[in-house]
């Protein structure tokens, strides 16, 4: 069963093939017979998935069960979940259990997806590699001695090892497609404002956005229609009527014009990546697309920039963490200043310190300008830069990351190695455009991940023109070995 | 004369009258227990987010509106960031580069009369904080957190450095007092910290063109306080400098009981507030059609009530001051003249009885135990001669005690004024009858010097009407038979 | 680029991060490397580009005025590190 796609899960549940119940059941028992090894998931929720099973049967045996009724799926534990912990990776929250749920949580709730857990990220999202969390690391199904990729790596690495058919995933600059690439699985990263951020913890609350991981483009889109939605709760969601997105899946190509950056080519590209992404595009144009060679000018500026407005977001978004409302407080503080200061230096972890201070330092006086004021001009250039590209083409399309999976620390010790990993996927956020990461090959037996870059709000054409790849090739049904 | 010139600039936080906090739907109903209206935003829960109240937007228009100011057309919010325990987010969501109220003016009226313009520099839309709680029946060494405030909306209007005096800051104070209770953005009690004072005075050697260093008093939330601290800084700067010091730029608290100020602890890197743009709300537009909408329904301003109570009710230009500055009391006014049609008596009685006593025993006009149609009554029964100016003091000490109408009380009382004629000259024969020794005195008295007589048969007569006595009516009833009598 | 010590030290302040004497040369030292990453903005001409706060050009949408929010202080406070009353307590406030 764990085997089958959403899709094929779906139509299983309402032909009566298997019950729901029996489908929680078995991905549970993998969960607890296969995550020691990977540490994917960090909070089962069994009791509560089996109730909801059970509930589903009976929907679908009445006949009136909604769209994802009866499927198992994961949440990324940055999504707050009523009265179930919801850490986000860190020690200061790891006795959080909110009383609400996040949107996306409730519009999964709707569907009547079974939710069997939560899954491991990095601490407060920050992070390429799933190593900053606080619940240890998370090792990539295809090679365990390398990291998932991050921060939704626990995520990726859930779905690649079969524990659940799809999961919930955020991307803030290329979270949700560098682990999707590093694990050999799809996903989605939507435009900003396409989900709602309500009840997902925030990190850099103008380039953060939630979106699907599954195994195949078909199932994004089916997970995409229940997770996006708009959400007057959420004054960035943008009130737009969700298309259905598995409606032009089967659409032809013919004719597509996929623009092809040449600066996503550059000499940090590993040559095993750039082969399996030039013969991923060279199937799309037997397909009847057209490649057309472009540029993105301010491509390199795009981390620069990036490690200045997240890091001052987030520098703000963090300071609610103080020990006096909830999570972690530090023992005996010995005056207002201490408990601050020593519940956060406890409580969050090095990258997640290291972070606050860069935003802190950009925003602070007489460095305003020359970072924060600067990073958010160079910010509009690489919106122009896309506005330009998109005059020109319909997608753009190439890797997702420059190389495949890592060993575990070998990034070293300057944080700066690890930020070049999302150096192709940081633009998009910086955007606000939609980005996917799609499996194209396997380089040393680790995957390989296609990025397809949409314009604003153009889900289904990138979804589209992703199944259509995924109806020619297998990439997308290679699993780690032992665990077909 | 002073050697030396005052220089004074407020800040003044205004809280809005929404039923809602600026950023979330909970009530900011005050005086509930600590913590009951406080929702997930307001605590800063992970992963909640504002949506702004539209009442707070319009309500900071009308203000604008009010104060003839540029509307911000575009204005936008940032986050100022520090650390304290009633900030739950560890920011407040504010308003610094683009302000929704730009620049406008303020005209203030002085004792001796004259008129100044203050210039208000801009007015921005921003979050209120909550409360820190240090004495309370918890433990010792702890402060307790009420987060029920966290989130009411406020206007900041900052001012230019315009006031020269003490009495200027004092009446600009006022008359914002007046604007934003006449517009009904504002409830106006400043005892619930509904409007709140941040004063920077600096001193200059007078007639210097360079401003010395000012300080902050901040959070003062009475006219008096605000006056006192005033006088107290600008007397403890001067010292200072003559002294051969000179004035620090700090943050100061200024203390209404003791009458004491003094520095507030301070830390020199926590001024950097590190503002940047929200990324949690978008440009707030307010459109030409909604400002016209709010111009066209904006209730009267102070200014132009004055002036219409001096036409139509033919009041002085003092009482009108008075009575139109205060929005309810105004609109008591007008209830109290419409229903006994006698503006003279309202005016009289408002400001007078009614205002004396709400002012001793620390009550609202909207609270008080009279109400306008209760004084109406009264006036009434003033005007018809129904009852004395004295018997009319009888009777609304007997009104504020709750024993009902006017009527009621007078009839309860048996307080009605004789008036009619047949009764009193029976009266008055039988008490220049049984008083003949004073008769007597009186006809023997200098015509000059008899005026001086009649207090004592008036004394007689009240006293033999038990006080009933229409005394006008008395007094020539008396006169007329005395002087038969010559 | 490199961050002095008492730069850190201000940073640390205004962060509410206490940083320990053993650890603050290797903190300075992995922020000057980001610093040193950040610092290429510097070089590039933006000058008459418009600062971009957001990703999509959108206008704040505005919420009625009516109350939607019920009393939850017991689960909020449920979650708390330390409550009494109805309050949240904290060290002394010291003004």
């Amino acid at each position: 069963m764990h085997n089958l796609t959403i899709a094929e899960l779906v139509q299983g549940l309402q032909s009566k093939k298997f019950t729901s119940v029996e489908l929680t059941q078995h991905f549970l028992d993998r969960i607890a017979e296969l995550n020691p090894d990977y540490n994917a998931v960090i909070t089962v929720t069994a009791e509560q998935a089996l109730k909801a099973a059970t509930a589903a049967d009976q929907r679908l045996a009445a006949g009136n069960a909604p769209a994802l009724c009866g499927v198992p799926i994961l949440h990324k534990d940055i999504f707050c979940t009523n009265g179930v912990r919801t850490s986000c990776g860190s020690k200061m929250l790891d006795n959080f259990i909110p009383p609400y749920n996040a949107t996306v949580v409730e519009n999964f709730e709707q569907a009547g997806a079974v939710v069997l857990g939560k899954t491991n990220m990095d601490e407060f999202a920050m992070g390429s590699s799933n190593e900053t969390s606080f619940y240890g690391p998370v090792k990539n199904p295809w090679a365990t001695d390398c990291v998932p990729g991050g921060s939704s790596g626990g995520s990726a690495a859930a779905v690649a090892a079969r524990l659940a058919p799809g999961a919930t995933a955020t991307d803030t600059g290329g979270s949700i497609r560098q682990p999707a690439a590093l694990c050999g699985i799809t996903g989605l990263k939507p435009t900003y404002g396409r989900v709602s951020r309500w009840g997902m913890i925030a990190f850099a609350s103008s380039l953060d956005q939630g979106g699907p991981m599954a195994r195949t483009a078909e199932d994004c889109a089916l997970l995409l229609n229940c997770m996006a939605s708009y959400d007057d709760k959420d004054s960035t969601c943008i009130e737009r009527e969700v298309p259905d997105y598995s409606a032009s899946l089967n659409s032809s190509i013919k004719g597509l014009r996929i623009g092809v950056p040449k600066e996503y080519f550059s000499d940090g590209l590993n040559p095993g990546t750039e082969t399996a992404v030039r013969s991923a595009l060279a199937e799309l144009e037997a397909q009847g697309a057209e490649l057309v060679e472009i540029s993105l000018p301010n491509s390199a500026l795009s981390v620069p920039a990036y490690y200045v407005i997240a890091p001052a977001e987030a520098s703000a978004n963090l300071s609610r963490f103080d020990g006096v409302r909830y999570g972690y407080r530090c023992e005996e503080p010995k005056d207002l200043e201490d408990l601050y200061c020593r519940t956060r230096a406890e409580g969050f972890g090095e990258e997640v310190q290291r972070r606050i201070l860069i935003g802190t330092y950009c925003l602070s006086a007489g460095y305003y300008d020359a970072y924060y004021g600067k990073a958010q001009q160079v910010r509009q250039l690489i919106q122009q830069d896309f506005a330009t590209a998109f005059e020109q083409v319909d997608l753009i399309m190439g890797p997702t990351c420059p190389s495949p999976a890592f060993k575990f620390g070998s990034k070293g010790d300057d944080p700066v190695a690890m930020y070049l990993e999302d150096i192709y996927t940081i633009a998009t956020n910086l955007a606000g455009l939609p980005g996917m990461s799609v499996p194209c090959g396997l380089v040393d037996n680790k995957p390989v991940g296609l990025q397809i870059i949409g314009n604003y709000f153009d889900e289904a054409r990138m979804l589209n023109a992703a199944h259509q790849y995924q109806q020619h090739t297998e990439w997308h049904n290679a699993a780690p070995e032992g665990l077909v | 004369m002073s050697n030396w010139d005052t220089v004074i600039g407020l800040e003044v936080h205004v809280q809005l009258a929404t039923k809602t906090k600026i950023f979330s739907g909970a009530s900011t109903a005050f005086g509930a227990e600590p913590n009951t209206q406080a929702c997930a935003i307001d605590l800063a829960m992970p992963g909640t987010l504002p949506v702004l109240n539209k009442q707070a937007v319009h309500y900071a228009v009308m203000f604008g509106l009010a104060i003839d100011a540029e509307i911000g057309k575009e204005s936008a919010f940032e986050r100022k960031n520090y650390f304290y325990p009633d900030l739950p987010k560890g920011y407040q969501t504010t308003q610094l580069e683009k302000p929704i109220v730009g620049r406008g003016q303020v005209e203030i009226q002085l004792a001796d009369g004259s008129k100044k313009n203050i210039r208000i520099h801009h007015a921005h839309l921003e979050e209120d904080a909550g409360k820190s709680l240090h004495d309370g029946n918890f433990r010792h060494g702890v402060s307790g957190i009420d987060l029920n405030r966290a989130g009411t909306p406020l206007i900041e209007i900052v001012s230019e450095p315009d006031m020269t005096s003490a009495e200027e800051a004092v009446a600009f104070a006022k008359k914002l007092h007046s604007i934003v209770t006449s517009i009904g953005i504002c409830d106006g009690e400043m005892s619930q910290g509904s409007m709140r004072f941040d004063v920077n005075v600096s001193v200059k050697p007078r007639g210097s063109d360079t401003l010395g260093t000012r300080t902050e008093t901040k959070n003062l939330n009475s006219f008096k306080f605000m006056e006192e601290a005033i006088a107290k800084e600008v007397e403890r700067q001067i010292d200072l400098i003559e002294d051969g010091g000179s004035v620090i730029q700090e943050t100061r608290l200024y203390n209404g009981d003791t009458k004491t100020a003094r520095s507030m602890r301070s830390k020199e890197e926590a001024n950097d507030y590190r503002y940047f743009p929200c990324p949690d709300l978008l440009p707030v537009i307010v459109s030409d059609e909604t400002i016209e909408q709010l111009r066209r329904s904006m209730p009267e301003l102070p200014d132009a009530r004055q002036a219409r109570f001096v036409e139509q009710y033919g009041l002085s230009e003092y009482d009108a001051g008075i009575l139109g500055s205060d929005a309810p009391m105004a609109a008591y006014f007008e209830t109290v003249t419409d229903q006994s049609g006698n503006a003279k008596l309202a005016a009289n009685w408002t400001m007078g009885e009614l205002a004396g006593r709400l002012n001793n025993e620390d009550i609202s006009i909207g609270k008080s135990p009279v109400s306008a149609e209760q004084l109406a009554g009264m006036i009434a029964r003033i005007a018809d001669n129904s009852i004395s100016g004295k018997m009319a003091k009888q009777v609304f000490e007997a009104m504020w005690a709750g024993e009902g109408s006017a009527d009621e009380i007078i009839e309860a009382r048996g307080l009605k004024q004789v008036s009619d004629s047949g009764a009193l000259e029976q009266i008055v024969a039988d008490v220049l009858a049984a008083n003949q020794a004073m008769v007597d005195d009186y006809i023997n008295t200098d015509e000059a010097k008899r005026k001086k007589k009649l207090g004592g048969f008036m004394g007689q007569i009240m006293k033999a009407s038990k006080g009933q006595a229409n005394p006008q009516q008395v007094n020539q009833i008396l006169l007329q038979k005395l002087n038969e009598l010559l | 680029m490199n961050i002095e010590r008492h730069e850190i030290e201000k940073l640390a302040t205004l962060s509410r991060i206490a940083i320990n004497e053993e650890t603050i040369n290797q903190v300075s030292q992995r922020l000057s490397s980001v610093l040193e990453l950040v610092d290429q903005l510097q070089a590039v001409d933006t000058s008459g580009v418009d600062a971009m706060s957001h990703p999509l050009q959108a206008n704040q949408r505005l919420r009625e005025d009516e109350v939607s929010e019920i009393n939850q202080r017991e689960a909020f406070q449920g979650i708390a590190p330390d409550t009494e009353d109805g309050l949240f307590l904290v060290p002394k406030v010291i003004e």
